[in-house]
C-alpha cells in the first residue's frame, strides 16, 4: 500500500538517477570529441536535470505532507549525503571514454523509455503527467544512444573493441533496474509505480536487437550489482557529490 | 434590474484581464525575440483569483534554461501594467507541444531565419524501431529560411538551444536553426 514514506522514496529514486546522470553528462562539456556531441550531451543532461527537478518538486510536496516541512529541490539535491541518495549504480559509473559513456546512456535510456511509458498510466496523476512530459524528450534520447551504439559497434576495429569492452564492463550494473523491493511492491500494488521486473524482458529484447545490429555480443554474465536504490553506493558517488555539492555546502544558502 | 454598481466590478475585472493579456502578448521569448510567449503557447491562462492576476504557464522542454527568465519577464511586464502583485502557476499537463505555436508566429520565425517546426510525428511512430535506426530519422522536408530550398540536412539534433536543431542548406550552403517539432 502506498504511503507518503514509500512514495517519497520512490520519487527520490527517479530524481536521483536523473540528477546524477545529468551531472555525469555535464562533465563532458568542453571535452566532447566533436562540437555537436559536446552540445548534445549538454542538452541530454539538461533534459534529465529538468526531469529531476519535476520529481524533486513533487517529493518536496510529499515530504511537507509527511513532516510539515518539505526540503526544497536545492536542499534535496545539494545537501544530502551519499548514503541518502537513491540513484541506480549504473548512472554513477565514470564517463571513461566515449564508448563507456554511450554504453551507460544506452542501457539507461532503453529502461527509462520503457519505465516512463508505463508511468504515463500511473494511478498517481502527478507521476503520470511528469512521465508524459519526460517521455517526449527521452524518446529522442534512446534514439540517439541507439544510433551511437550502432555507429561505434559497427564501426572501426578500435571503436568496435572499445564499445564491446564498455558493454561488458557496465553489464553487471544493469540488473538493478529490474529489481523490486518493498517500496516498489507497495507502490506497484496500487498502480502508482510499475512492476520493475516486468521491464526486463522488453529491455533485453531491445538491447539484444541493437547490439546484434551493431555486431556486438550481448553479455551473458548473470550476477548483478545492486544497492543504489537503497543508498548503498560505489566509491564513485562520493566524488560526483563532492563536485556537485561543495559550493552549496561551503556557502550555505548561496543563490545565483 | 441590473444596477450600474453590480456591472462596474465585472467590467473592471475584464479590463484587468485584457490589460494583463495585452502585456503578456508583448513579452518576447528571450531567445527568439520575434515571437511572444503567448504565441508560443507557454501562457495557458490568465485569471483573477482573490483579486490577484494569476498566470498559468506550461514549461516547454524540461530543462529549458529560459524558464526563469520568462517568469521574471512576466512579472516585470505585469508590474508595468499595474499588476505587481501577480502569481505564476505552472501546469505540466497537457505537455507543451510546438503544435500550439500560432501560424503567424511560425511565419515570423522563418523571416527571422529559423525554420519553423512541422507537425509532430504521430504517437504510433514514437516506438523505437531498430530497423529504422541506421538511417537518421528525419522530419518532413525542412525548408531553408534563407533561400527556400528543400535540399537541407540535419547536422546536429541540438542547435543553439535545446528546442532547435542545427541544419545546413546544400543549395545556398548556409547553416540555420530548425525549431524542432515537440
Amino acid at each position: 500500500m502506498t504511503t507518503d514514506r514509500t512514495l517519497f522514496d520512490y520519487l527520490l529514486r527517479l530524481a536521483d538517477s536523473d540528477l546524477i546522470l545529468a551531472q555525469r553528462l555535464g562533465e563532458w562539456i568542453g571535452h566532447g570529441p566533436v562540437l555537436e556531441e559536446d552540445i548534445a550531451f549538454a542538452n541530454v543532461g539538461l533534459d534529465l536535470l529538468g526531469q529531476a527537478r519535476m520529481w524533486f518538486a513533487y517529493a518536496s510536496e510529499v515530504e511537507t505532507r509527511m513532516n510539515g516541512r518539505g526540503r526544497t529541490e536545492d536542499e534535496l539535491a545539494l545537501l544530502r549525503d551519499g548514503g541518502d541518495f537513491r540513484n541506480l549504480l549504473l548512472v554513477e559509473q565514470p564517463n571513461g571514454n566515449y564508448a563507456d559513456t554511450i554504453a551507460r546512456q544506452f542501457y539507461f535510456d532503453v529502461w527509462h523509455e520503457l519505465l516512463l511509458t508505463r508511468l504515463e498510466r500511473s494511478a498517481d496523476a502527478r507521476i503520470a503527467e511528469i512521465a508524459a512530459k519526460a517521455l517526449k524528450e527521452v524518446t529522442y534520447h534512446v534514439e540517439r544512444s541507439t544510433d551511437w551504439i550502432i555507429r561505434l559497434g559497427d564501426g572501426t576495429d578500435v571503436s568496435h573493441a572499445r564499445m564491446q569492452a564498455a558493454i561488458d564492463v557496465l553489464w553487471p550494473y544493469t540488473g538493478e533496474m529490474f529489481t523490486a523491493d518493498a517500496t516498489d511492491r507497495a507502490l506497484t500494488g496500487d498502480g502508482v509505480a510499475c512492476d520493475s521486473e516486468s521491464l526486463l524482458a522488453p529491455w533485453r529484447e531491445r538491447v539484444g536487437a541493437v547490439l546484434c545490429e551493431a555486431t556486438l555480443t550481448l553479455p551473458s554474465a548473470e550476477w548483478m550489482q545492486r544497492g543504489g536504490k537503497q543508498g548503498v553506493h560505489t566509491e564513485h558517488l562520493g566524488h560526483v557529490l563532492a563536485e556537485m555539492q561543495w559550493l552549496q555546502r561551503a556557502y550555505p544558502g548561496a543563490q545565483w | 434590474m441590473v444596477s450600474m454598481e453590480s456591472i462596474a466590478p465585472i467590467v473592471a475585472d475584464t479590463s484587468r484581464l485584457d490589460a494583463a493579456w495585452h502585456a503578456l502578448e508583448r513579452v518576447a521569448d528571450p531567445e527568439i525575440p520575434v515571437v511572444s510567449i503567448v504565441e508560443l503557447g507557454i501562457v495557458r491562462d490568465v485569471a483573477l483569483r482573490d483579486g490577484k492576476i494569476v498566470v498559468t504557464v506550461t514549461p516547454t522542454y524540461s530543462g529549458c534554461p529560459a524558464t526563469e527568465v520568462i517568469a521574471a519577464d512576466i512579472e516585470r511586464a505585469l508590474a508595468a501594467a499595474g499588476e505587481g502583485d501577480c502569481r505564476i502557476e505552472t501546469v505540466l499537463s497537457p505537455p507543451w507541444t510546438t503544435d500550439w505555436i500560432a501560424t503567424a508566429a511560425k511565419n515570423r520565425l522563418a523571416e527571422y531565419g529559423i525554420a519553423p517546426p512541422g507537425r509532430r510525428r504521430a504517437e504510433a511512430s514514437r516506438t523505437v524501431d531498430i530497423r529504422g535506426l541506421q538511417r537518421r530519422r528525419s522530419d518532413a522536408k525542412v525548408t531553408c529560411p534563407r533561400c527556400g530550398s528543400s535540399m537541407t540536412r540535419e547536422q546536429s539534433r541540438y542547435g543553439s538551444t535545446p528546442c532547435k536543431a542545427q541544419y545546413r542548406c546544400d543549395d545556398c550552403l548556409e547553416p540555420f536553426d530548425y525549431f524542432k517539432p515537440h
